[in-house]
C-alpha cells in the first residue's frame, strides 16, 4: 500500500486561547475525494493552512505529499498543490490573464496551459479584462484555473462553490470529476454540500469545535448514525387518518392530509414497513421511503439538536 | 531565484500601472527641475558650478521626498495582501517567505530607482547641459543617484518591517508617517536643540559624528553633501562628515547595514507570521 496523500497525526493548532485544530487525525489516499464538512470556525480552513504549510501545528504530524508541512523544503512540494482559498481575492489593477500568467510563472507552468485553462473554467473571453470588473463568480473561476495550474497531484479546495450560481456549480463538480478520473486526490470544505455533491465525493469528514467529530463514506455515516428514514405513503381520499392508524403501530405515523400520511421509521426497520403498506392493498396509491437528509447526518454529528 | 524574479517582476509591472507612482514620479521630476532652474541664483551666474548647485538642490529635496515615496510604497505591502487574502494565495505556490520579502523589495527599490532616475536624471540633463559640468561634478550628480536609489532602499525595508509587524493598515500607516517624522524632521532636530543647550559640554565632536550615523538621511546628506570639492563649496556642510572622520566608504557601509537590518527584520518576522 502506498503512503497517503495527506497523514495526519493529532493535529493540534491553537490561536491565543483558541484551539482551532484538536487532535485532528485524518488520512487521504491517492486519488480519493473527500468533503470537509463543519460550520463556520469548525477548523476546517485552518486545517488547509496546516497542510500547505501556512501555519504550522502546535502538536501532532502534517504530511502531504511525503513531506513535512511547514518544513522549508515542503515548499518545493507545494508545486503539487492546487489551493483555491475561500473567497478568493487577486488584485484588481491586473487582468485575469496576467495574474494566471504570474501563478504559471511561480509553479513554472508553461504559458500555454493558461489559455487552455482560461478557456476551460468559461473565462477565456473576460481573460483581457482588468479583475476588478470581475464579479464573485469570475473571480472564483479564475481561482479555480490558477489551483488547476500544472495539474496538481491535491487539490484542496476552500468552499469552493459557496455562493456561486447552480450553473457554474454544476461546471466546477464537472471539472472536480475530470480531475479525480486523471487521479487527482481532492479535499473540499463546506458547510453546505448538498445530497448530489456529496455523492460525487467518496467520503466525508465532519469538523466539531475543532475536533473530527466523523470520518467515512455517505453510507457508513448514515449507518453509524442511526437516523431514521422519512416514509410518506400517499392513500385514497378520506383513508389517512384510518392508515396513520394502520401503520403507527409502534412507528411515529402522522396524517399529513386526508390523503397523505408520514412515517419516521428507524433503520433497520424499513423492509418491515414496506411490508405493512403492501398489506395494505388497494387503499396504497403510491409510498416512498427517504433516507436521513443530508443536513440531519450532519446535524447528528455536529450534536445539534435536529434529530427528526 | 526564479521565483524570486518573477515576483520582482511582477512588482514592476504593477508598478507602472499604478497612477500613484507616476503622480510621485512627475511631483519628483517637477521639484527637481524647479529647484534646478531657480537653483543657480545663489552661484551668481548661470553656467558656473550649474550641476554642482543641482546635487545640493537635489539632496535636499531627496532627504524629504525619498523615503516618504519609499514608505508610502512599502508601508502596506504585506499588510493589506494579508488583509486581503491575496498572500495567502501566493504562499500556495512553490514560493518560500524569503523569496517573497527579497522579490518584493528588489521590485519596489527598481521602481524607486527608475522614478528618482527619471526625475533627477532629467533635471541633471537640464543642468549639465552646455558643457560647463566637470568630471567632478558629474560623478557627484551620479553618487547622489545612487544614494538616491540606496536611501529609498533603507526606507522600503522599514516599511515592509512596519508592514509585517502590523495587523492593519491603518496601524502602520501611523507608524510609517511617525518613522518619517522623526528620520527627517525630528532627529535632527532634538540633535541641533541638545547640541544648543549643552554647549559643547557632554556632547564631544565624536559623539555628535555618532549621532548623525545613527540617523540614515544624516547618512545621505553627509556623503553627498561633504565629498565633492564642488559641493562641499556650495552646501555649507562644510567638512562635517570629514571632521568627524566617516569616509564615504563609511557611510555607504552603515547605509547598507541600515537597508540590511530592517530587511532581515521582515523577512525573520514573515517568516514566523502565522497567516
Amino acid at each position: 500500500m502506498t503512503a497517503p496523500v495527506v497523514d495526519i497525526a493529532h493535529a493540534t493548532k491553537r490561536y491565543g486561547g483558541r484551539t482551532a485544530v484538536d487532535d485532528v487525525t485524518l488520512d487521504i489516499q491517492a486519488g480519493e475525494s473527500l468533503a470537509l464538512l463543519g460550520h463556520n470556525g469548525a477548523g476546517k480552513t485552518t486545517l488547509m493552512k496546516l497542510m500547505l504549510g501556512l501555519v504550522r501545528p502546535d502538536g501532532g504530524r502534517v504530511r502531504v505529499l511525503g513531506a513535512e508541512a511547514g518544513h522549508p523544503t515542503a515548499v518545493r512540494v507545494r508545486k503539487g498543490i492546487g489551493f483555491l482559498p475561500e473567497d478568493v481575492t487577486f488584485p484588481g489593477n491586473t487582468t485575469g490573464r496576467a495574474q494566471l500568467g504570474f501563478y504559471a510563472r511561480l509553479k513554472r507552468v508553461p504559458s500555454h496551459e493558461c489559455r487552455a485553462l482560461l478557456e476551460r473554467v468559461g473565462l477565456a473571453e473576460a481573460a483581457g479584462r482588468r479583475i476588478g470588473t470581475y464579479s464573485k463568480g469570475m473571480r472564483q473561476r479564475l481561482g479555480l484555473a490558477q489551483a488547476l495550474l500544472g495539474a496538481p497531484g491535491l487539490l484542496l479546495l476552500d468552499e469552493p462553490t459557496s455562493g456561486l450560481d447552480p450553473g457554474f456549480q454544476r461546471d466546477f463538480f464537472e471539472i472536480l470529476r475530470g480531475m479525480t478520473d486523471a487521479g487527482a486526490t481532492v479535499l473540499l470544505s463546506s458547510h453546505t454540500l448538498t445530497e448530489v455533491e456529496a455523492r460525487r465525493l467518496e467520503r466525508i469528514a465532519i469538523m466539531k469545535n475543532g475536533r473530527l467529530a466523523a470520518c467515512g463514506t455517505l453510507d457508513e455515516l448514515r449507518a453509524a448514525a442511526a437516523l431514521p428514514a422519512q416514509a410518506r405513503v400517499t392513500v385514497a381520499p378520506g383513508t389517512a387518518a384510518a392508515v396513520a392508524a394502520r401503520l403507527g403501530n409502534g412507528l411515529a405515523a402522522a396524517r399529513a392530509d386526508d390523503r397523505t400520511v408520514d412515517i419516521t421509521c428507524p433503520p433497520g426497520e424499513t423492509i418491515a414497513l414496506l411490508r405493512r403498506i403492501a398489506a395494505l392493498d388497494g387503499t396504497v396509491q403510491d409510498a416512498e421511503i427517504r433516507p436521513p437528509p443530508l443536513d440531519a447526518l450532519y446535524g447528528h454529528y455536529r450534536g445539534d439538536d435536529t434529530r427528526p | 531565484m526564479n521565483a524570486l524574479l518573477t515576483i520582482a517582476g511582477k512588482e514592476i509591472r504593477d508598478g507602472f500601472r499604478n497612477r500613484w507612482i507616476l503622480a510621485a514620479t512627475l511631483l519628483l521630476g517637477a521639484l527637481a527641475l524647479i529647484l534646478t532652474l531657480l537653483g543657480s541664483a545663489p552661484t551668481g551666474a548661470v553656467d558656473e558650478n550649474r550641476l554642482a548647485v543641482t546635487v545640493v538642490s537635489l539632496s535636499s529635496l531627496g532627504v524629504f521626498l525619498i523615503p516618504l515615496i519609499a514608505l508610502l510604497l512599502s508601508y502596506e505591502t504585506f499588510v493589506v495582501e494579508v488583509e486581503r487574502g491575496t498572500m495567502l494565495l501566493l504562499l500556495a505556490c512553490p514560493v518560500a517567505r524569503w523569496q517573497v520579502v527579497f522579490g518584493k523589495f528588489l521590485g519596489h527599490v527598481a521602481i524607486l530607482a527608475l522614478a528618482t532616475a527619471a526625475g533627477y536624471g532629467a533635471a541633471g540633463l537640464v543642468a549639465g547641459s552646455g558643457g560647463s559640468a566637470d568630471g567632478e561634478a558629474w560623478r557627484a550628480f551620479g553618487a547622489m543617484m545612487g544614494t538616491s536609489a540606496l536611501l529609498g532602499a533603507i526606507f522600503v525595508a522599514i516599511g515592509y518591517a512596519i508592514s509585517v509587524a502590523t495587523r492593519d493598515r491603518g496601524t502602520a500607516a501611523g507608524i510609517a508617517v511617525a518613522v518619517w517624522l522623526v528620520f527627517v524632521v525630528l532627529y535632527d532636530m532634538a540633535l541641533l536643540g541638545a547640541l544648543v543647550a549643552d554647549e559643547g559640554h557632554a556632547i564631544s565632536e565624536a559623539l555628535f559624528g555618532a549621532l548623525l550615523l545613527i540617523n540614515p538621511v544624516d547618512l545621505y546628506r553627509m556623503f553627498n553633501l561633504s565629498h565633492s570639492e564642488g559641493v562641499v563649496a556650495l552646501s555649507g556642510m562644510a567638512d562635517a562628515a570629514g571632521r568627524a572622520g566617516f569616509g564615504p566608504s563609511l557611510l555607504l557601509s552603515v547605509m547598507a547595514a541600515w537597508v540590511a537590518a530592517p530587511l532581515a527584520a521582515a523577512a525573520l518576522l514573515f517568516h514566523r507570521r502565522a497567516l
